[in-house]
Formats: structure tokens, sequence, C-alpha cells
């Protein structure tokens, strides 16, 4: 555990009321669960008693004292999920996981639980990994669950209630794939685009997987700064007409899949803003 | 200033004041177990339940947590106040009966059965000690964890707290941890040594008042 991580995260969240939920939120989401050292920091730095940031932490579920896994599953067991037959999928997971409810798989790769109820009834039995609701669960696709959760599939940077699905992404201009089948994120081929921020430019990958807005730059670009994207086979810009609606910040467009829909992301380095519009066509 | 009637009384008093005092100033007896002077007020025991509005509409509520209204009805004492109040302290006999401060208010209000399942909790989670250690003592060294039927109170981590300065102005405010109710038969909740006339220290002639928990204790008052 790093204190200067945790000092940071403090930092970013100072001066607003009734900030301690999200401070917590923030450690447990880099530490997965809530280091006793961090609870008494927050205490320090707030100017809040530690007895009043350990009541909170003890009182919401989805805070934990105790070490978790990298990738949560929580499997509700909640009446209308309970009729549908949560029970036997949370059996499976256990089975499959080697693993109780509540407990953490021994190479503290995933964290399973069980939870009572959602608020998502007509689509259960539910099943929720890392912020990604899966509906209409049966034994089946229990063992798919738990691989897509190891391959980090449904990491996202926000909880996402959409799918994650991965895209053809190719240029709008020349039509060539901007796919990198040897560099994979998230497991899939990974965008291989070439940036250029202020006097630099080198390459950028993003996730193909919609949903998913892990950007890595190899070029060092400073906080919040735009880039400008560029198609790496015919060298055309990409910078689209819209706007983001997250950060006003100009969008670059790619065409995805056949039928030449659009996919606009947000040239912001740490936005995740996008926008995909299936009818589109691109010019 | 507001205008409100208790009991039929009215009474004007400042914006801002609750029921419970409105009524304590007119002398309308309200019990109260987590209510303390110079603490915050709380609302966790319920006693000082009232009935507030007009017939047919009125409804129970605390009255230490509510501030008074302009043209308030209040009854502090009507029979369904006083049922809801008796049920209160059944269920908090049968929570803690070894607390004489609750074995005297049993008393007080003719409590004569406690028909819940009887359990021996050292703790009513009224919040006394919290609020002591907090406003009183600026310390801030316990508070509740938990919540539902795994809520506790204690330090952070069951630990030795840093703030604590071992005042002991929790011990001092709780109402079921320190005055010990001694009567001898575990197994029923209701005591009422101390309702009836012939305290224990009678017996103990020897021991005068040395032993006597009850204060003021009638016996020694009479024999004044």
């Amino acid at each position: 555990m790093n204190s200067e991580e945790i000092e940071k995260i403090v930092e970013h969240h100072t001066g607003r009321q009734g900030s301690i939920m999200t401070i917590l939120e923030d450690i447990q989401s880099k530490f997965h669960y809530l280091p006793e050292e961090a609870l008494r920091i927050v205490a320090h730095r707030t100017g809040r008693s530690l007895v009043d940031i350990y009541g909170v932490a003890t009182f919401y579920k989805a805070f934990s004292l105790k070490p978790r896994g990298k990738h949560l599953i929580s499997c509700c067991l909640g009446t209308a999920c309970h009729v549908r037959g949560g029970q036997a999928i949370a059996e499976e997971f256990q089975r499959q996981l080697h693993v109780a409810a509540g407990e953490t798989t021994a190479d503290n790769e995933i964290t399973f639980e069980t939870v009572n109820c959602l608020g998502a009834c007509a689509l259960g039995p539910i099943v929720v990994s890392d912020g990604h609701y899966s509906a209409n669960v049966n034994a089946r696709k229990v063992g798919q669950i738990i691989r897509h959760t190891k391959a980090g599939v449904y990491r996202t940077s926000g909880d996402s209630t959409h799918d994650t699905f991965p895209l053809e992404v190719s240029c709008p201009h020349c039509r060539r794939s901007l796919l990198d089948n040897e560099n994979r994120l998230g497991g899939y081929p990974s965008v291989r685009i070439r940036v250029s921020a202020e006097d630099r430019s080198g390459w950028a990958r993003f996730s193909s997987l919609y949903g998913n807005f892990v950007k890595r730059y190899e070029i060092d670009v400073p906080e919040n700064a735009m880039v400008a994207l560029f198609c790496p086979h015919c060298s055309s810009n990409l910078q689209g007409d819209g706007r983001c609606v997250q950060c006003n910040a100009p969008m670059a467009d790619v065409r995805v899949n056949e039928k030449g829909s659009v996919l606009s992301i947000c040239t912001r380095k740490e936005c995740s803003g996008h926008m995909l519009d299936l009818n589109g066509t691109t010019k | 200033m507001v205008n409100l009637t208790i009991n039929g009384v009215p009474v004007s008093v400042e914006k801002g004041t609750t029921v419970l005092e409105a009524a304590r100033y007119l002398g309308f007896p309200i019990p109260t177990l987590c209510h303390k002077e110079g603490l915050s007020p709380y609302g966790a025991c319920r006693l000082c339940v009232v009935e507030i509005g007009e017939a047919p509409r009125t409804r129970l509520v605390s009255s230490c947590t509510y501030p008074v209204e302009e043209g308030l009805f209040v009854r502090t004492a009507s029979e369904r106040v006083v049922k809801a109040r008796r049920i209160i302290i059944e269920l908090l006999l049968a929570s803690c009966p070894q607390s004489k401060t609750i074995q005297d208010i049993a008393s007080a209000h003719s409590v004569r059965r406690q028909r819940f399942r009887q359990e021996h909790e050292d703790c009513i989670l009224c919040g006394l000690c919290v609020r002591m250690c907090k406003e009183q003592m600026m310390a801030g060294a316990i508070g509740f964890r938990g919540r539902g039927r795994s809520r506790s109170l204690g330090t952070p981590f069951d630990v030795k707290s840093d703030v604590c300065r071992l005042c002991g102005g929790c011990m001092e405010v709780c109402p079921a941890c320190q005055a010990r109710c001694t009567y001898n038969e575990p197994e029923k909740a209701i005591c009422g040594a101390c309702a009836n006339l012939s305290p224990p220290c009678i017996e103990k002639e020897p021991f005068h008042d040395m032993m006597c928990y009850m204060t003021p204790c009638v016996a020694c008052e009479i024999k004044k």
C-alpha cells in the first residue's frame, strides 16, 4: 500500500462536502479493499474522527476491510433472481472457483460474493462482474463469465451498463484496418493510431472493446491535453465535426464494421467520451 | 414565537424548541432514555413518543426530535401513546433486563410482563456515549460500526483509540452497562424490587446504605 497514492486521492476530493463516500470508493477501486492505514490517512486529512470514517466503511456492504481479489463477481440472490435459479448459479460459481461466498480465490484473482438485490429483477438471474451486468444467466454461462472476468473484458473506467463487444475499426479515408493483432488489450486486438501532441508524435493504442476506455499513449502527453489522431496508412487527420458531450473537445471519427458506421472518440487524453453512430456514413 | 396546544393547554414557545422541551416547560412528564441535556437529540429509544395532529389523522412522533409547529396539537399521554410506550419498554426489557434505568422506567409505567424473546444484551444502541464522547468530551473515540443485526458500539478496529483520554464520560451516561439491576432471578425480565416500598437494604441492615444502588432510596429517606 502506498500512502502517497491515498494522499493524492484525498487531495483530489478536498474542499467538497460529503466527500467521504467518494474518497472511500476511489480507494476501494484502487486497492480493491480499504486498508486500515488508508482509513487513518483519510480521517487525518479530512479532519473527521477515525470512528466516523470507520462507521461509513463498515455500514456499506460495498466497502470491504479485508483484502479482495482483482475482480469482483456478485451473484444476485434476491427474491426474483432466487425463483429463477440464482441459487444454482451461485453454487456453480462456488464449484468452479473453489471458494465459498464472500471469499477470494487462492491466486487473488476473483472475489465471489452473493448480494440480496441489485434492483434489476426483470433481468434476473443477474451476475455483476467488475460493474458489468450479465442478465438471464444460466449455469452454462458461468464458465464464460469467469473467463471474461479474468481476461479483464469487463473492466471499464466507470460503471457501464453497456455490453462490451469488440469493434472492427478502420480508417474512414483509406478504409484500411486500424487493428493490430500482435498487440492485444483486454484479450482483443488493439487499435493502433498515430498521434501527435504539441511537438511530439508517436503511437497510441486503444482497446477495440466498445465500453472499455483503455487508452495507452507511447509518447508523453500532458494531462487533459488534446491530441491529433492520424491514420497510420494514409496519414490523414481523423478529426471529425463533432464535439465531445463530456468535455467539448473535438472528436476523432473512425469507421467501424463494414456498413460504414462511425465511432467518434474524444481527443482529450483523459476523457472517455465517445459516440457510436450505427447509421452514420463516413465521408 | 410559535403557538401550540399541549394536552389542551395553549403554550407559546420560541421557534426551534422541540415538543419535548415545550411539554416539560409546561410540566407534562415525558419519559426519555436517549435524551440528555447538552447532547444533540437523537430519537433512538422512542420512549418520548407523543401523538400529534387532530383526530382522526394523528400520528406518533418522537418528541425529542420534533420541532414545534404553529397550531400543533400534542397529546403526551393519550391511550395510543401510553400503549406504544409500554410496548417500547417491553422491547427494551427484552434486550437489556439488567439495566436499572430501564427497570425503573418499567416500574414507573406499571409494565408487569415482557412478551418478547428474552435476550441479555449489554447495549441498547441509544448512542448516548457516542454523543457524549463527540460533543462534550470533544474526542470522537467511539462510534457505531456495521449495521442491522451486526451494529455495534466501539472503537475503530477494536483497538484502543488514540483520541480516548479514559475520561469515563461514556460509562457515566450509559443506561445499560453501568447502573446494574441486581435482582436475583435472571429468567424473569421484570425485577419490580424498586417499585415496592421495601428496598433490599432493609434486610441488609449491617451494610446500611453502602450496598444500596437506589438513589434516592426510599428507606434511607424514611430513616432520615
